[in-house]
């Protein structure tokens, strides 16, 4: 019953993002759209690595850190060692997970205020590195970074070369939004895993959980790593659409949004940083008739979402169900 | 009988206090043996030192002739030595069946990545889980509160709770910590008789309590401490007409030292 209930959701999600968006965008000729939801898709991705490690009970506000590294991994193998997109995609994943691992081991011993102080100076370290390592072209970052080539097994051509595309942006949605569901059906296994209920128990007790045998350190880095990885993906893909990276491609603002987008959308639910994203990039858009005021109401509805709402969106629908 | 836990000559210090200072003692398969003491004594440090919560400055502690200080804590309950917590530490947003599912996790066979995919390997871990869960809730009495949030539990069953948790992990040495503080006297009675079914089960507990009748009544050995260092050993019979215990409680009711 809830079975087949979840595969109807899942079809008619897809359905529509996938279908009925490009033919509502195509039938009302706003283009634009298509970058916009682009990038809802990408930066949910990378939320997505945050809310991992919300799940361990770890406040990040790193994730920028992360998919800035993820964006200049993939550029630098692209331009100076030609190697396909597709490929430099998975990789510069496993580099942001890798080296995560390595900033993990220390700084994951560290909980509350003092792991988000210290994931908010990786930001922070991120950028300046891109600034004085060589390899990151500094300040002037890089830039006329080529499109992603195609893709073919076997003289079938699975995606095409997007520079002869006439206009890669329904390409860039599609491919993203494949993407983001890849990322989110992964985590929601994870999630209804043995591995989802040993994270709850890192984040509800790490001395009882260690004292039934769970080793913490080792799950801890895990679920950075998996995190990083997220981060690194969205971050890839997005200097693919912009052709372009610079050391403040991510920022510390982006940080904040990347847990703020959790926070929105509700910790407790896997979907939430989907939602959460979705919501946040659209409200600030929408709100930009109101000029000067944008920000201050923008905060103001945050801080009133987050005191009414203190699960997040998704908790409106739980709530609901619980009264019907 | 064998002497499963050898606690040898350990002492822990803070700085310059000395919390526990050259105690030893062995406990023996099978058998349920108090650590007692006035507020102070170096009961709680002893117990995390045990436990590898904490490592010793001097001496260490044995389990089965192998040495387990200087062991992470989740190692050490891996070989077979698992601690309760005092007060209630539990998995608060958890079910009370899944609290006691996740502290089987130490039996899996399967990997995580196996758990991921759903292996089979995985699959009959977590079927076993669930049926070894359900027996130690009936076991200890709380199959009404299967399906509760755990944090809604009242006292006495976040006790068991803790006790069952310990239990999942299917260990050879449990040790409790306050197993009967903040209760009644019924609630007390009911967890005596729980902990004798513990030990019914095949398993050796160690218990550091405040509760003296409780103690007197359950411990088939009693180790007195007193400013960290160990003052008596012996049965509750040898230990209530020791001198030095009963001078080390001087000044407190006669009634609370169970005479």
């Amino acid at each position: 019953m809830k079975r087949t209930r979840n595969i109807i959701a899942v079809a008619v999600f897809l359905l529509v993002v996938l279908v009925g968006v490009p033919w509502l965008i195509e039938a009302t000729g706003r283009l634009d759209l298509y970058y916009t939801l682009t990038s809802v898709a990408l930066l949910s991705i990378a939320s997505a690595g945050v809310w991992v490690t919300f799940y361990i009970g770890r406040i990040n506000i790193g994730q920028g850190a992360f998919a800035l590294m993820g964006g200049y991994v993939s550029a630098i193998l692209v331009v100076q060692y030609g190697v396909s997109f597709w490929l430099t995609l998975p990789l510069a994943g496993l580099f942001c997970a890798a080296a995560s691992v390595l900033i993990g081991l220390p700084i994951l011993r560290l909980r509350g205020v003092y792991f988000a102080m210290v994931t908010l100076v990786l930001t922070e370290v991120a950028r300046l590195l891109a600034l004085a390592l060589p390899i990151t072209n500094g300040a002037k970052g890089m830039v006329s970074i080529p499109l992603p080539g195609g893709i073919s097994i076997f003289g079938l051509t699975i995606l095409p070369d997007f520079a002869t595309l006439a206009n890669p942006r329904p390409a860039f949605y599609l491919v993203s939004v494949v993407l983001m569901v890849l990322c989110f059906a992964a985590l929601y296994r994870l999630v209804h895993s043995r591995i989802g209920k040993l994270c709850q128990s890192l984040q509800q007790n790490e001395e009882l959980a260690s004292s039934i045998g769970v080793n913490i350190a080792y799950l801890r880095v895990i679920a950075y790593a998996i995190s990083s990885f997220l981060g690194g993906l969205g971050g890839a893909m997005f200097v693919a659409i912009s052709q372009s990276i610079y050391p403040s491609s991510f920022t510390v603002t982006d940080s904040v949004n990347f847990m703020l987008n959790c926070f929105l959308g509700g910790l407790g639910h896997v979907f939430g940083p989907m939602i959460g994203t979705f919501v946040l990039y659209f409200g600030w858009d929408f709100l930009f008739e109101t000029g000067e005021f944008q920000l201050l109401i923008f905060s103001s509805v945050l801080i009133a979402l987050m005191l009414f709402l203190p699960n997040g969106l998704l908790s409106l629908r739980l709530f609901g169900k619980k009264q019907g | 009988m064998t002497e499963l836990l050898q606690i040898k000559a350990v002492t822990k210090r803070f700085g310059g206090l000395v919390a526990v200072n050259n105690v030893s003692f062995a406990v023996r398969e099978r058998e349920i043996l108090s650590v007692i003491g006035p507020n102070g004594a170096g009961k709680s440090t002893l117990f995390k030192l045990i436990s590898s919560f904490l490592n010793p400055t001097s001496g260490e502690v044995l389990f089965r002739g192998e040495r387990i200080s200087g062991l992470a804590p989740h190692i050490v309950a891996r070989k077979g030595v698992v601690r309760t917590f005092q007060e209630t530490t539990i998995f608060k947003g958890m079910t009370v069946r899944d609290n006691v599912i996740i502290a089987h996790h130490l039996r899996s066979n399967a990997s995580l990545a196996g758990f991921y995919l759903g292996t089979n390997t995985a699959r009959r871990d977590e079927d076993e889980f669930g049926r070894s869960a359900d027996e130690i809730i009936d076991f200890l009495d709380l199959g009404a509160q299967r399906h509760e949030i755990a944090s809604t539990l009242p006292h006495g069953h976040l006790r068991a709770l803790g006790i069952a948790i310990g239990l999942a992990t299917n260990p050879t040495v449990l040790l409790l910590d306050e197993p009967f503080a903040g209760m009644n006297h019924d609630e007390t009675v009911r967890a005596v008789e729980m902990v004798r079914g513990v030990r019914k089960r095949g398993v050796t507990v160690l218990l550091v309590e405040h509760d003296m009748p409780a103690v007197m009544n359950i411990s088939d050995r009693i180790v007195v401490l007193n400013f960290g260092v160990k003052i008596a050993e012996g049965t509750p019979k040898e230990i209530q007409e020791n001198e030095k215990v009963i001078e080390a409680y001087l000044g407190a009711e006669d009634e609370t030292i169970g005479f």
